[in-house]
């Protein structure tokens, strides 16, 4: 094998394009290869750090594919049970108003077990910022059927497809809490592009920014893929995203309250 | 100066926890116990001292925030009654594997399911033998009186923060609803956030000032470091049954006979004494103040002269199981209860003392 030789041009500090934020930790991430929790974690951090409120936020973590997620991100975490972390991040916002506080929450989690949760604490309108990953389907416990898992599309716990007439339809749990007057401003992402990273960067930023305003709560959610819960391959999953995710969870800010 | 008051059991609480300094309460309503948050609400919490009060959409949820508050080294509690802390239970047990402080309320219903509004002593077993998931114990905490319950809101965060472990109050209905004077104690300020950085390091505020990350989870997905945490866990556990045990013992010097009682069967079985002594029965009680740590040393000594205990309670007998197993069997102990929400005359409990131990 020809012996590779870094050009030493590249490594120098004015020609840096990209590195990886202080902000997440050096432990190497679970996530399968193409998955969207990655990114979306290094954008958050990205956004903690550009902000400068590293010091100033906690973060509640799910149960979920992203249960470790205080394992990467190197801020003060909190693990909350399946469903709950609404409830907690409510309360740590209440008793430390000056803080910054998130949620990072999977369609189970977020729109199945914790939907009070989840309502409530956008009903009243609590001044942190829930982040949700849709990819349809239960991750972490082997790709069972998730409330947003799509029409005839198959899970571990229906292995025909979902039928709607006994499994009920896909559920747009984020149309409705832009329904709720507790919510300032609600939008639908994405991670599969660069220019799709850079929008939902851009939102996530507002979401943060928003807290400051405490004009209520604000909601991002990023369709993702499950390469490994869909049994695709990344670039596949991703396809299938776009052509069946999309059309039914379309991309777009929802409410936006200024 | 003293500040004597006349309160129901469930508002000396609240009144208690606001001047132990609470942050947070998070409740939900329910029989009989709803006047804690009403009375919290009605206080305006936020305006006196600062502290959080706020309706949660339900059980579930309040144990919750309860355990994002605790996270942050805040002095957090939550109270219910028996359907409602069932629901808590999963709560409970993150709070308990995660090692964290609060205080939470029982007023017992009876049971099981929806019950009764009346009072029971029937969540005995939940209480103190885990409730939840997991190899656990919560501290628990049985008040006989109004004033014990005021005593035991501070007397609760003070355990809870010292083995940061979650502190169950063990009520009932009656001592929730029942009013009598109680003492309060002066207004303690509420901890600062430098103060709270200082005593409880783990707490979730921030990282400031370069600090390494803290992060509160019950999650290790290594089982041998999973299985040194139930260890340290249970020695901790050792540890408050050395320090925390409570009990009080009413005229057992003489006793022939032992009642054995906590919360309200207690103060039941205080006439019962008076009754059976008119009549030349020597009979003491032993009131059990904390349920775990469990009194069983002081009955392993009672048992070693006296003829009998009779462990009375608001339930089809639960205690006694625990009563059994501190005597070892060397005397006769038996159990005399109502259940769902009846509560026994002082005559029918010496009637149950003559009948199951004097004459059986
Ligand atoms: C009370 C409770 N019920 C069920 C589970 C099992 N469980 C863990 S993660 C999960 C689903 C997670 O799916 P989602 O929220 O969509 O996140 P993803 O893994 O897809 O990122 C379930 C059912 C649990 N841990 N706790």
């Amino acid at each position: 094998m020809a012996e590779f030789k870094t050009n030493p041009e590249i490594v120098k500090p004015e020609n840096l394009v990209y590195k990886r934020t202080e902000m997440l930790t050096p432990a190497t991430m679970h996530y399968c290869p193409g998955c969207g929790h990655g990114t979306t974690h290094r954008i958050i951090m990205e956004v903690i750090e550009e902000m400068g409120v590293a010091a100033d936020t906690v973060g509640i973590a799910p149960v979920g594919c992203s249960v470790l997620a205080y394992d990467y991100m190197n801020i003060d975490m909190q693990e909350a049970a399946h469903g709950r972390a609404p409830a907690l991040a409510t309360a740590v916002k209440r008793l430390m108003p000056e803080k910054f506080v998130f949620t990072y929450q999977g369609d189970g989690d977020l729109a199945a077990i914790g939907t009070a949760e989840t309502i409530h604490a956008c009903n009243r309108g609590e001044n942190i910022t829930i982040i949700f990953v849709n990819n349809g389907i239960y991750g972490m416990t082997g790709g069972q059927m998730a409330p947003t898992t799509l029409e005839n599309m198959k899970a571990s716990t229906c292995p025909y497809g979902r039928d709607i007439a006994t499994m009920g339809s896909p559920l747009k749990i984020t149309e409705l809490i832009a329904q709720l007057p507790g919510t300032m401003y609600v939008t639908r992402q994405a991670v599969h592009t660069p220019a799709a990273v850079r929008s939902t960067k851009k939102a996530i930023r507002k979401a943060f920014e928003n807290q400051k305003l405490k004009k209520g709560l604000s909601f991002v959610e990023v369709v993702s893929n499950c390469n490994s819960g869909w049994k695709m391959t990344p670039r596949q999953a991703n396809e299938w995203m776009v052509q069946n995710m999309f059309p039914y969870f379309p991309l777009g800010d929802i409410k936006v309250n200024e | 100066m003293k500040e004597l008051r006349l309160m129901k059991g469930n508002e000396a609480f609240a009144e208690a926890a606001i001047r132990a300094g609470a942050d947070g309460y998070f409740g939900y309503p329910i029989t009989p116990q709803s006047e804690v948050m009403e009375y919290l609400m009605a206080q305006k919490t936020e305006e006196r001292t600062g502290m959080v009060t706020l309706q949660a959409e339900s059980e579930i949820a309040a144990i919750n925030m309860v355990y994002g508050g605790a996270c942050c080294g805040k002095r957090v509690l939550t109270s219910s009654s028996s359907p409602g802390i069932s629901l808590k239970q999963e709560g409970i047990s993150y709070i308990a594997g995660a090692e964290l402080p609060c205080v939470i309320l029982n007023c017992v219903r009876g049971g099981p399911g929806l019950g009764t509004i009346q009072p029971s002593q029937s969540d005995y077993f939940q209480s103190t033998k885990g409730g939840g998931h997991g190899d656990y114990r919560l501290i628990v905490l049985a008040p006989a009186s109004v004033q014990e319950m005021a005593d035991f809101a501070s007397l609760g965060f003070d355990l809870a923060f010292k083995y940061r472990n979650p502190v169950l109050i063990l009520a009932d209905g009656a001592i929730g609803q029942v009013m009598e004077k109680v003492e309060l104690q002066p207004q303690q300020p509420r901890l600062t956030m430098d103060e709270i950085k200082k005593n409880t390091p783990w707490a979730t505020v921030g990282r400031a000032n370069g600090r390494e990350r803290n992060f509160v989870t019950s999650l290790d997905l290594d089982s041998l470091r999973m299985e040194k945490h139930n260890h340290d866990l249970q020695a901790k556990y050792r540890q408050i049954e050395e320090n925390e045990m409570r009990y009080e013992a009413l005229q057992c010097d003489d006793a022939d006979y032992i009642f054995v009682a906590y919360g309200t069967s207690s103060r039941l079985c205080q006439k019962a004494i008076q009754l059976a002594r008119e009549e030349g029965i020597k009979v003491g009680l032993l009131r059990p103040i904390t349920l775990f740590p469990f009194p069983k040393k002081p009955l392993e000594d009672l048992s070693k002269r006296v003829k009998g205990m009779l462990v009375v309670e608001l339930s089809m007998g639960q205690m006694i199981e625990d009563v059994r197993l501190s005597v070892h069997d060397k005397i006769k102990v038996e159990h005399f209860g109502r259940a769902g929400g009846m509560i026994p005359s002082p005559h029918d409990i010496v009637d149950a003392l003559k009948k199951q131990i004097i004459g059986g």
